[in-house]
């Protein structure tokens, strides 16, 4: 666990201030099963308008799980999940969503150049064909994510943080109104991290609702207007940002106690996207 | 020579032949770039397997009805069974993962065996068998070629006038979902224009060979491009010629057609292989590592000692020990 559940005492009626607008996402009792575990168990969730929800929670707590369902790519065996006011399916207007899925390192067969990938991010609903304008809007979006000068090299030459912020600008050209983002800065340099907190801090000054899994607050904390936890499937906590875990603080955390399989070189995994 | 080539191109025999190869070297690429960006890059063998059935099934019926060339319906036969056999593999593939890949073999093997069988019992002889497995360019007739030419047809329009949805589903699906497009509309769209194209290609390669014609064009293309636009378009390129060239070339040798083109297309592919470093080299001088420079995380031990075991690469790992 990287995040406690407790909410801080002094910030009482948390639940209170978050009432920014209706809701644009709006879940209830949603139930997913995968292969034969049950993964999440009956999550409600509401994003209303203007808000900056953190998805929280530790490793195998079904946040992934939750925002893949929320978009439709895992089917749920129960519950319901509303987008923007329609039932998930043909009525969503998905031109105002905007979904960043976790990065894949794994290259697709044919290459293709960041233009391209970001261009796919116009097609939506019926939509099939490119719009007029499509090379300028890709490279706008390109721009938004400092990628413009890398438009025609193909993605399998960037570095990871730069292929991130490629996805986050397929999902921005079509310039939604919600965002969802699954762990978008789980293994990124710096520099990419830094400059994402900076679009998402000028997006959300537009008025961009900003649902985003993370693993830490991290750059984004000053952003995030509520978080919700999430643990073995069930939300455990909804309210405001928690403080990380003791002996987890964000700045400053020296890594000095010695660790018993040093000598054999099996150095455990690390599980965060902490990684600068 | 040239009125060697004169001569061929007033034979009315190679005249179809050429066409019909212009048409596979043109389609089975555009086809394949999808299959090969979607790691999909044997379905066009699956087909190929299951189409033999189908076109086993047409000689059936045909010799059921007296039709006088016992093959006429073999065409169709195996357009029905690749189409048939395509959105098969496609619903297996939606499915899952592996009961999805003891089902596809299943489908492979049986398409194969069942064809083998049922050309027996309908009174096909083996040569009649060996032409669909490795192609007979020169029976096409000008009732094939006009089926041809309207399948050609049908692959191209969907091929390329849905080539940004297309990509879109290919390239990141679950993105393509989330999108809210109609991803096994389009997903089905791409499992039967593979159909047609073996079925388009069977004439001029061979059920067993079709599979190449759809994969290798694009492996060639995708050592010298970067972007996915131009690897469908020098794929087309290569494909276009390896056919015309390979059908020419048996014009005065006796040599199979669809064998003469994939070693062809397999020859294209180990030169220019052999030739990218020395072009791919002189592109990318400007930057080999695209990440930007920033301090290390950890104290690197200075050169000559031995480097402290416990120098972790991450700042803050779980402490869980």
């Amino acid at each position: 666990m990287l995040v406690s559940a407790a909410p801080e005492p002094t910030r009482a009626p948390a639940t209170e201030p978050t009432v920014v607008g209706q809701p644009v996402i709006e879940a209830r009792g949603v139930r997913v099963r995968l292969g034969a575990s049950d993964i999440l168990h009956g999550v409600d969730l509401r994003v209303h308008r203007g808000e900056v929800v953190a998805l929280l929670g530790a490793n195998g707590s079904g946040k992934s799980t939750l925002v893949r369902s929320l978009v439709g790519v895992l089917p749920r065996t129960a519950g319901s999940v509303e987008l923007l006011g329609a039932p998930l399916g043909k009525g969503v207007d998905w031109r105002r969503v905007g979904y960043v899925p976790q990065r894949v390192s794994a290259q697709s067969g044919v290459p293709s150049t960041a233009r391209e990938v970001v261009s796919s991010g116009l097609l939506y609903g019926r939509r099939l064909r490119l719009p007029g304008g499509w090379r300028e809007r890709t490279d706008e979006a390109l721009d938004m994510v400092g990628l413009r000068d890398r438009a025609q090299d193909s993605t399998g030459e960037l570095s990871g943080g730069q292929q991130q912020r490629v996805l986050i600008a397929r999902a921005l050209v079509r310039r939604p109104e919600l965002m969802i983002l699954d762990e978008p800065v789980a293994g990124v340099d710096q520099p990419s991290q830094e400059a994402f907190a900076a679009t998402m801090r000028r997006l959300v000054d537009e008025g961009l609702t900003v649902l985003v899994v993370l693993h830490e607050l991290g750059e984004l904390a000053p952003l995030v207007t509520r978080a919700v936890v999430l643990r073995h499937g069930r939300v455990v906590h909804d309210g405001a940002p928690p403080a990380p875990s003791p002996g987890h603080a964000l700045a400053g955390h020296e890594h000095v106690h010695p660790h018993d399989d040093a000598p054999t070189g099996a150095v455990p995994q690390a599980d965060t996207g902490l990684t600068s | 020579m040239i009125d060697e080539l004169a001569y061929m191109l007033t034979d009315p025999l190679m005249q179809r032949g050429l066409v019909a190869a212009l048409l596979v070297g043109v389609t089975a690429p555009i086809v394949g770039t999808y299959l090969v960006q979607r790691r999909l890059a044997l379905l066009g063998d699956g087909i190929g397997h299951v189409a033999l059935t189908g076109v086993a099934l047409g000689w059936l019926v045909g010799a059921g009805m007296g039709l006088v060339p016992q093959d006429e319906l073999a065409i169709p036969g195996a357009v029905v069974a690749a189409v048939v056999g395509s959105v098969a593999i496609e619903i297996v593939r939606e499915r899952g993962k592996t009961s999805g890949d003891v089902a596809l073999a299943l489908l492979f093997y049986g398409g194969i065996a069942g064809g083998v069988l049922l050309i027996g019992i309908a009174g096909g002889t083996q040569s009649n068998l060996m032409s669909y497995l490795f192609g007979s360019i020169s029976t096409v007739t000008g009732a094939d070629l006009v089926l041809t030419v309207i399948l050609g047809a049908i692959i191209l329009l969907v091929g390329l006038g849905l080539r940004s949805a297309l990509f879109s589903v290919s390239q990141d699906e679950e993105f393509a979902i989330a999108s809210g497009l109609p991803v096994r509309a389009l997903n089905i769209a791409v499992a039967v224009v593979a159909a047609l194209t073996v079925t388009v290609a069977m004439r001029v390669v061979g059920l067993l060979l079709v599979s190449a014609l759809m994969i290798v064009p694009v492996a060639v293309a995708q050592l010298v491009t970067r972007s996915f636009a131009r690897t469908m378009l020098v794929a087309t390129m290569v494909g276009v010629v390896v056919c015309v060239a390979g059908l020419s070339i048996t014009y005065w040798r006796p040599w199979s057609p669809g064998a003469t083109i994939v070693v062809l297309a397999i020859c294209v592919y180990a030169v220019v292989a052999v030739l990218r470093p020395l072009v791919v080299a002189r592109r990318r001088g400007r930057q080999s590592d695209p990440h930007p420079d920033i301090p290390d995380d950890v104290e690197l031990a200075a050169p000559g000692t031995v480097p402290a075991q416990d120098g972790r690469g991450t700042g803050g790992g779980p402490c869980s020990a």
